[in-house]
């Protein structure tokens, strides 16, 4: 009889302990869940990196625990659930697909503070963080522009969705504000991370006339089949220059680091919130170069004068001079988005399903 | 030189035993294998098989996992003991949940009871279709149900992701691939059990399988349309002169099986996603093909093999996090075990003997 | 235009070399479905001993012995223990792609040096064909090289002859005299060692990286040729350039704008093997040029 009341107490204590860890702990317990392996020198290796500068900013005052590989489904329901159970008092989710899982968990665990990066999605204790990653390729566009001798650049998209689309877009614009002749064409590889695909969709770009590539996929392979054929290209996540140290002109490089050390410091000092933007796309937190949550690596392979306009262009964005989606601004069918004057709010930007003018080809539906 | 002679009476000795040795076996060289690669070995065997099992949440987490995985096995106990090879449930699976979603979307207003077991009929309907084409195609044209099967597996993934990024994404998602979120008519919900509450992420579709199993042992072992398939299974001759009609049985053993798979597709994405995304099945054709031979092809067995199975697969999560083993593991037992079951099959219909040569 | 002839040319070939192994295995009567798995792990060796070791050629020869150590297993399984080929060799392909899940951790990420082209003196200046034909690497000519060998071994060796008649009727080659279960060991080493160099390939020349299952179904693709071939391998070099071919096209497809999802470009290569296993089924329902003991066990009693 007592076995039976011990193992109702410990199944209550188990239950209850997570409401136990209050921040009045010095030691903050901090979880991570990724998509793959920070093996992979790409989107989840720059989130390793962010986990990196939060080990070295809080040494001992913070325990981290991290699961890898996990699946976008109910896999990543139950291990959610489980970092929460464990105590972790907050939990970075580093993948869009870990909406609803952050969601579902984050109702059963009022006193956990959940960040959901790239989600859009915020309740009272779930909050979200992004990149302007298309600030970054705007500088890719004017560096490609200044660049190719072919006029034809060839994208590597993952899937046709508005971060990728706004992506190419802004790339479009940087392209087109040195460079009204290039144009870029989209292979969609229909993957986040398969170097088969990414070489062969590269390998078909370069044989149709493309001597500049850029991508919207995570693995180095399109700069190193740039490399191999005299073409060059851009990093994409992480500095991927070692991969191709005569192909890469420069690297579009997430920085979460300064992020997670923000909230991990807003818990601490019982300020975590969710930020009073709107609710969907804007988050509390799309940062960008000015919040430095997107550097660019240094410049290589190309001469100072463009690396120079390269700069500008950067500097132009960080101080928030340059508008990036500025009007007029006209699809590649000649339709009318914005007039002259008006700028593109963060809300046209997720919603963008159209190609801007430099792009061939249409969105696929 | 080793001989093996035929055995005349089936060892049901060994019949019972041979899965135990396999998974002893298995356990064995992981170790070894956990020990090569530096990590503690007790520790490791604990997290991946013990620790699944150490709070009662986790123990509902089992057999949510093992549920597709059981109810695709069980469709798989059609096909195999008939001798088709149905590689291809991973794609039934998808075409289940995917035809069924689209339906339930089509229909939010419909009443709870009906929205469901609607939905379980198209999604029976929509796996047994996709299965229909390695069927048809077999029996017409004698092409190796294997591969057919099995390419239309890349067909499936593929085309789920068309249809959610394309005619059923939600509006509201920004682009993002998932589909509008069910409408509560067709959400399998969690069980609130009295007194315990929710426990992890156990929902009323596991109780399917209770009636599937009595259901399936029944039909193969006491009507005439179950016995058909074993002795077509076992000798395509024999089976002709009895006069059963091989080509019947080809198609309707695979469209049961990708019907099942459907099924156990409506099931998982009802009950745990809630809405329709690309990736909506993470191997489980492929796993389920294990557990149906490591439950020997008997529906019970088949139950027991998902439980261990899923076990397994937790287990290396939590093996994953606390010790930082590499989830791929699981396929490494996996893949023994079954080396060994098989191998356990050859010693239960041969005698081994050693004869000297002369 | 060239080189898109050359990157399909490339990219045909893992393929036709696991292809050709796994004619030759069933030729002599064992259905190996671990192809996948095998390729696998030559690619995974290959890499990983271009990385320790630095030399590309080095990484065939791990490659091909990895090939050869994994199907060992699965002979073992299947011909030693007359265990169900399907199973085992389904089991084979889920054990090996853990497997080098689990030994290609440290080296995704990597990258390693690649096979250099070695160019044919003379024919490779030839304007047009020169490029796309004689400026290959090594396993490109092996390969080309392994057709005819295969081709002529077949048909005028006396090892041919015997492998086929084990494949075709394995009591007759019994009676005559041959160890049927030792050829079998013996093809099925070789189809596991083609299987390994076809897999190599993938990192040594088409992309230097390791990820896992990186394979991305070409050993069940081989499979099907092999069928779609009949069992010939000059077929098996048609076979596998179309594969190819269409695994490029759909790219060039995308690149020059074509409005089609690009879902279903992606599907083409898989809808294509079904559509060649089903049209070659249907025009030779009245031959059949499948070994007749495939997939049969040899008990080996008198």
């Amino acid at each position: 009889m007592y076995k039976n009341f011990l193992k109702i107490i410990t199944f209550l204590s188990i239950l209850v302990s997570p409401f136990l860890y209050t921040s009045a702990y010095a030691k903050t317990k901090v979880g991570f869940v990724y998509l793959t392996t920070p093996g992979d020198h790409g989107w989840t290796y720059a989130h390793e990196l962010g986990k990196q500068m939060v080990k070295k900013e809080f040494g001992n005052d913070v325990e981290i625990s991290i699961v890898e590989n996990v699946p976008e489904g109910p896999d990543a329901t139950r291990v959610i659930r489980e970092l929460a159970k464990q105590g972790n008092q907050i939990i970075f989710t580093t993948s869009f697909g870990y909406m609803e899982p952050t969601l579902k968990v984050a109702k059963e665990f009022p006193n956990v503070k959940f960040e959901h990066m790239t989600g859009y999605k915020r309740t009272k204790n779930v909050a979200t963080g992004n990149i302007r990653f298309y600030e970054g390729r705007y500088v890719q566009g004017v560096v490609a522009g200044l660049m190719t001798k072919t006029n034809k650049i060839g994208y590597i998209g993952a899937y046709p969705i508005s971060e990728v689309i706004m992506g190419i877009n802004a790339f479009a614009q940087g392209l087109r504000s040195v460079n009204k002749k290039a144009t870029i064409s989209v292979i969609w590889a229909n993957t986040w991370y398969d170097p088969v695909k990414e070489a062969d969709a590269a390998k078909v770009h370069i044989a149709e006339g493309a001597d500049i590539l850029a991508q919207h996929t995570d693995s180095p392979a399109m700069l190193q089949i740039a490399e191999k054929n005299g073409a060059l290209g851009f990093g994409q996540s992480t500095d991927m220059g070692a991969f191709a140290p005569k192909a890469q002109l420069f690297a579009s490089v997430n920085n979460w680091g300064p992020y997670y050390i923000k909230k991990i410091k807003q818990l601490k000092d019982g300020k975590w919130n969710t930020g009073d933007g709107p609710d969907h796309w804007a988050g509390n937190t799309w940062g960008g170069l000015s919040t430095n949550m997107l550097t660019l690596s240094s410049f290589s392979n190309m001469p100072s004068d463009v690396a120079k306009k390269a700069q500008e262009a950067h500097d132009g964005i960080k101080s928030g001079k340059l508008k990036i989606f500025a009007g007029p601004l006209k699809t590649n069918d000649g339709k009318e988005i914005i007039g002259a004057g008006k700028t593109l709010d963060d809300g046209a930007l997720w919603g963008m399903n159209y190609y801007l003018e430099g792009v061939t080809g249409k969105v696929p539906k | 030189m080793i001989e093996f002679t035929p055995r005349k009476i089936q060892s049901s000795f060994w019949t019972v035993l041979s899965p135990i040795i396999s998974i002893a076996i298995t356990i064995l060289i992981g170790s070894l294998i956990f020990k090569i690669l530096s990590y503690p070995v007790m520790e490791s065997l604990y997290q991946v098989f013990v620790s699944p099992f150490s709070r009662p949440d986790r123990i509902a987490d089992i057999f949510v996992k093992a549920c597709p995985l059981i109810i695709i096995g069980l469709g798989l106990i059609f096909c195999f003991k008939a001798n088709i090879w149905n590689i291809g449930a991973e794609g039934q699976f998808i075409l289940g949940a995917l035809c069924a979603g689209s339906f339930a979307l089509l229909f939010p207003e419909a009443k709870t009871y009906t929205l469901i077991f609607s939905m379980f009929i198209i999604g029976f309907l929509g796996g047994a279709i996709w299965a229909s084409i390695p069927a048809i195609l077999k029996v017409r044209l004698n092409v190796n149900e294997i591969l057919v099967s099995l390419m239309l597996v890349y067909v499936a993934m593929l085309f789920i992701d068309f249809v959610v990024r394309g005619p059923l994404r939600d509006p509201m998602s920004f682009g993002f691939p998932l589909s509008k979120v069910y409408p509560d008519g067709a959400i399998i919900s969690k069980v609130d059990f009295p007194f315990i509450g929710f426990l992890g992420q156990f929902h009323y579709g596991i109780f399917i399988i209770l009636i599937l199993c009595p259901l399936i042992w029944f039909f193969i072992n006491k009507t005439l349309p179950g016995f058909q398939i074993k002795i077509f299974g076992s000798s395509t001759r024999a089976s002709e002169f009895a006069g059963f009609n091989k080509n019947k049985i080809t198609f309707y053993v695979l469209l049961v099986s990708g019907g099942l798979s459907g099924v156990a597709g409506v099931i998982e994405v009802s009950a745990n996603m809630g809405r329709l995304q690309p990736e909506v099945s993470f191997g489980y054709g492929f796993t389920a093909i294990i557990v149906a031979f490591l439950g020997r092809l008997n529906p019970y067995g088949v139950v027991i093999a998902g439980i261990i199975i899923a076990t397994a697969k937790l287990g290396a999560d939590n093996a994953q996090m606390v010790l930082g083993i590499p989830k791929v593991v699981t396929g490494i037992f996996e893949g023994m075990l079954l080396f060994f079951l098989l191998a356990g099959e050859t010693i239960q219909k041969y005698k081994i003997s050693i004869r000297k040569d002369n | 235009m060239e080189n898109l002839l050359i990157t399909i040319l490339l990219t045909s070939i893992p393929i036709l070399l696991a292809g050709l192994g796994e004619l030759v295995t069933e030729k002599s009567g064992v259905l190996n479905l671990g192809v996948e798995g095998m390729m696998l792990c030559g690619a995974v060796a290959a890499l990983g001993s271009v990385l320790i070791f630095g030399n590309p050629y080095i990484g065939i020869l791990f490659g091909a012995v990895a090939g050869i150590l994994i199907s060992t297993v699965f002979s073992f399984f299947t011909i030693t223990l007359m265990t169900n080929q399907v199973a085992t060799g389904l089991g084979l392909t889920i054990f090996a792609t853990a497997l080098t899940g689990l030994i290609g951790e440290p080296f995704v990420g990597k990258t390693a040096a690649s096979l250099p082209k070695l160019e044919i003196i003379f024919l490779s200046d030839i304007p047009y064909l020169g490029k796309i034909l004689f400026s290959n690497d090594i396993l490109v000519y092996f390969a080309i090289f392994l057709i005819f060998f295969i081709h002529f071994g077949f048909q005028n060796t006396k090892i041919g002859i015997i492998i086929r008649a084990v494949g075709d009727n394995h009591d007759s080659a019994h009676s005559i005299g041959y160890s049927v279960k030792l050829v079998r060991w013996m093809s099925t080493s070789f189809g596991g060692m083609c299987a390994g160099m076809g897999g190599a390939y993938i990192p040594l020349a088409l992309t230097p990286h390791w990820s896992e299952g990186m394979t991305a179904g070409k050993g069940w693709i081989a499979l099907a040729l092999v069928v779609f071939a009949s069992w010939m391998p000059i077929r098996l070099l048609i076979g596998a350039l179309i594969f190819g071919g269409i695994t490029i096209l759909q790219f060039v497809a995308q690149a020059r704008g074509w409005d089609v999802p690009s879902q279903f470009l992606n599907m083409l290569p898989y809808l294509a093997t079904i559509l060649a296993l089903a049209l070659i089924s249907f025009k030779l329902r009245h031959n059949n040029y499948a070994p007749a003991c495939l997939g049969k066990h040899f008990l080996g009693n008198k």
